[in-house]
């Protein structure tokens, strides 16, 4: 069914009311970096679900979006830095396996790791240039990691000459899975798994719908709604493999409704005869987590501890499928991606092509800082990584970096209270746990009970209790530390039985 | 560049509406009926709640001195305590009635259990219910509104010398020359004599009882306006109507010179005070979503049946101490579906 608001092509500069107000909301706003909900930005984000009635999920929160600040930017490509770090493990599974030495040159785009087993990718040079180091190097998560260090020729000519072109339309799912692990693709909207291994499904089921993730839901990133304007024809083509080796019947792509914009572009470009259709989803976070996303467009739920799979669904990102379409073909490999640099502390934001491996401290000096720096985080602000030292580099996973100013000192020290039961959180938590029960729970240091009653497990970390908790008690936080701690005991108690 | 850059694990966003926040809105909502209060019953009024709302701070102040909780005054919470416990009293109470009150109220109600977010019962009610049984006279001797010279005198009760019996207040209401008075209050006329007071009356509060409890209709604006913030759960309140006028409905069907119309039930006594300010208390109600629909109708339901088979006029505060006391139980019998459960 067609949504009578979407089909009007609204010009790529036209912001949705809702961006409007806050826009204006965060004007009067002393507090730029917090979700604060002004009355006339209520009003109208309340008016706007009325009227317009996209599919959505059952609860969820909205932060205010700051998407206005990169939204209009078209993808720019960056310059390469000196230094490019290339750690071993940039995907979820088996880390990769160097395959250059130390002191070898090698050209953009040549493979320099190989997959290690099935659930593992290979890594290519992001640039042409000589292998300076194969060692441990700092890494986002925190430990020091294994990481190719390539030193970058400024004169090459930086061609990418690697690579065989391929006909899609003569190979069978297999070849086309394996030329997407070739690929070294994973997924880029922030999970980092292998694109190949979600292209084969387990056996005993049957892929029946492609769901394409252009929700973008965090605050701040634009770069996958970038990506569906100005890269739509590699989208296309990356959907049609997708759809090819997972033998699904219809592929829907799911956009938000602050990027309507994106979806009147979609929807004139796709051909008739193509299985795909386009739909508006409601803006609110985390639409984009892919559980959400099945229940707005399917209104399907993935059973728990499941996968989308198990349901017949398959869930890609946009940047995904338009790496696929582009490499795939070209039987390249991935070496650069699109990356949103933005925040509060960036003096001009922006989308960018970054090559994978860029020194975020580089990033930010192409982009300029307004001032101090508070926190850079790697991704979104709701589910993103603050980095610990400006010298991890842009991964394959990583869609954006938010620089935040220095946190309003009154603000840091915003005191913890007691739960006071108000139940925000349960309204807030998109799997539906009880939050301030689990939070209870894990002060108690009662982590058994948490996972064994109130299904810690099902809690995907996505921020929406400790972000609407007026007691501020780090709800999401607690629960990541019981998890570990969870996983660890399991760990130990597996090892004592062998 | 790098040091002085600051790490914490994501959310990185937080809302800003804090416990303080919601506890200020609060008293914001409960200033207009308190305003209500002190110009319908004059001075006795104010320093009732001035009593009450000061007494509650300091006993707030000192136990979380003495327990090294910090200055737990700050969140606000003793504040809406004290007020609301003002708010039930007769307007004429003994003021020291009216201290001892908010002492028990915090310290019996809150402190004992761990202070605000470990209490299982609303403050106020602890307090109002133990001198309800303590000073079963004062609490049920009623003044009239509208006194002329309420502003600048007091009625004479209220100054009751500590540990004393209250003064008699007869002589002085006799004194006021009003015609009509009959001492008791809407819901005690029905109750006892079966006159129903018409709605209009007890829905603007020109009528006798306690100092903010009179005008339904005031209440309501204040409570829909923090509803409207956010800061209420609009689904308790409703529901405790709803569950009063269901259990009212089929009596008054049967017998309606007997029993109480449903309208009358939602406009008289505490129930409108109770439903939006008391009931709604996030800390003592369940936090499912379909747990705080059944606790307001067990809240409602109960009012009506101790209005109109027990022994006292008004039900609703035990109502609403019994729901509270069975709050955590429905909280676990209505746990959430999770995503994706079979
Ligand atoms: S972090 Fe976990 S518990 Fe909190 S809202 Fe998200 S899924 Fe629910
Ligand atoms: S949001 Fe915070 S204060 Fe409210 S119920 Fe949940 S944990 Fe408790």
């Amino acid at each position: 069914m067609l949504c009578v608001l979407c089909a009007f092509a609204v010009p790529i500069t036209a912001v949705s009311p809702v961006m409007k107000h806050q826009t204006a909301a965060l004007s009067s706003n002393d507090v730029p970096n917090t979700g604060h909900d002004s009355l006339i930005q209520r009003i109208s984000m309340g008016l706007t679900r009325l009227l317009n009635g996209h599919k959505t999920f059952d609860h969820g929160i909205y932060p205010i979006e700051h998407k206005e600040l990169t939204a209009g930017k078209p993808i720019r490509r960056l310059p390469f830095a000196d230094e490019l770090i290339i750690p071993l493990q940039q995907h979820k599974g088996r880390a990769s396996l160097p395959m250059v030495k130390v002191g070898q040159e090698v050209v953009r785009g040549e493979p320099i790791a190989v997959a290690d087993q099935f659930v593992s990718v290979p890594m290519h040079a992001p640039a042409t240039g000589i292998i300076r180091a194969i060692s441990l190097t700092t890494t986002a998560e925190g430990p020091k990691a294994p990481a190719i260090i390539l030193k970058v020729y400024h004169a090459a000519s930086q061609q990418v000459l690697y690579g065989s072109e391929q006909d899609i339309e003569q190979m069978d799912a297999q070849a086309i899975i394996q030329a997407v692990q070739d690929a070294g693709l994973v997924g880029l909207g922030g999970g980092a798994f292998p694109s190949h291994v979600k292209l084969q499904p387990p056996p005993g089921c049957e892929i029946q719908t492609l769901l394409v993730n252009g929700c973008e839901c965090e605050p701040y990133l634009t770069c996958d709604h970038r990506i569906m304007l100005e890269q739509t024809e590699l989208l296309l083509r990356g959907i049609r493999i997708a759809l090819r080796a997972t033998g699904a019947q219809r592929a829907i792509i799911g956009v938000e409704d602050n990027k309507l914009d994106a979806v009147s572009h979609l929807r004139a470009r796709i051909p008739a005869h193509l299985p795909i259709t386009v739909e508006a989803v409601q803006t609110k976070y985390p639409q984009g987590a892919e559980k959400m996303l099945i229940t707005a467009l399917l209104g399907m739920e993935v059973p728990a501890g499941g996968l989308p799979a198990e349901i017949g669904v398959a869930v890609f990102n946009v940047g995904t499928l338009a790496q696929m379409g582009e490499l795939v073909p070209q039987g390249r490999g991935l070496i650069e991606r699109v990356v949103t640099v933005s925040g509060p502390a960036v003096k001009n934001p922006g989308n960018f092509l970054v090559p994978i491996g860029t020194p975020v401290r580089f990033l930010l000096d192409q982009v300029g800082l307004n001032g101090p720096l508070g926190q850079v985080i790697l991704g979104g602000p709701m589910m993103g990584m603050a980095v610990a030292s400006l010298d991890v580099p842009v991964t394959k996973s990583v869609s954006g970096v938010v620089a935040l100013e220095p946190e309003d000192p009154t603000l840091a020290r915003r005191q913890v209270y007691p739960c006071i039961k108000c139940g925000e959180c349960l309204k807030a938590c998109p799997v539906s746990l009880n939050p301030s029960m689990l939070g209870e729970l894990a002060v108690a240091r009662e982590y058994g009970v948490m996972a064994e009653q109130f299904n810690l497990d099902q809690c995907f970390e996505c921020g929406c209790c400790a972000f609407v908790c007026p007691s501020n008690i780090p709800l999401t936080q607690y629960f990541r530390i019981a998890k570990s701690i969870n996983r660890d005991a399991q760990r130990r108690e597996a090892a004592k039985h062998h | 560049m790098t040091r002085g850059i600051e790490i914490r694990t994501s959310p990185h966003l937080k809302r800003v509406v804090t416990v303080d926040k919601i506890m200020r809105t609060v008293v914001l909502a409960l200033l207009p009926i308190a305003a209500f209060a002190v110009w319908q019953f004059g001075l006795s009024a104010l320093l009732l709640l001035v009593t009450t709302t000061g007494v509650a701070v300091l006993t707030e102040w000192w136990f979380a001195r003495a327990s090294g909780r910090g200055n737990t005054v700050a969140d606000w919470s003793a504040v809406i305590t004290g007020l609301l416990l003002g708010l039930t009293l007769p307007p004429g109470f003994p003021l020291w009635m009216a201290a001892v009150a908010a002492f028990v109220g915090i310290a019996l109600g809150k402190a004992l259990f761990g202070g605000l977010g470990y209490n299982v019962m609303n403050p106020a009610l602890v307090g109002r219910a133990f001198v309800q049984a303590a000073f079963p006279v004062a609490i049920t001797t009623w003044t009239p509104a509208f006194a002329p010279g309420r502003f600048t005198e007091v009625i004479p009760s209220t100054l009751t010398a500590p540990f004393m019996q209250p003064i008699a207040v007869d002589d002085w209401i006799a004194g006021l020359n009003l015609d009509g008075w009959s001492g008791a209050t809407p819901l005690a006329l029905q109750k006892f004599e079966h006159i129903e007071t018409p709605i209009l009356d007890s829905f603007t509060g020109m009528i006798a009882g306690s100092a903010g409890e009179t005008s339904a209709l005031l209440i309501l604006i204040c409570g829909l306006w923090l509803a409207w913030q956010r800061m209420l759960d609009w689904r308790i309140p409703v529901s405790v109507m709803a569950g009063a006028v269901l259990m009212a409905l089929p009596f008054w069907l049967l017998d309606p010179s007997l029993y109480p119309s449903p309208w009358f039930v939602l406009c008289s006594g505490g129930l409108m005070l109770a439903a939006w300010f008391m009931a709604s208390d996030m800390v003592a109600s369940p936090v499912t979503a379909k747990g705080v629909v059944i606790y307001g109708l067990f809240i409602g339901a109960l009012t009506v049946i101790i209005r109109l088979f027990g022994g006292l006029p008004e039900g609703v505060m035990y109502a609403i101490l019994l729901g509270n006391a069975v709050g955590p139980l429905i909280s676990s019998w209505t746990q959430p579906r999770v995503y994706g459960a079979k």
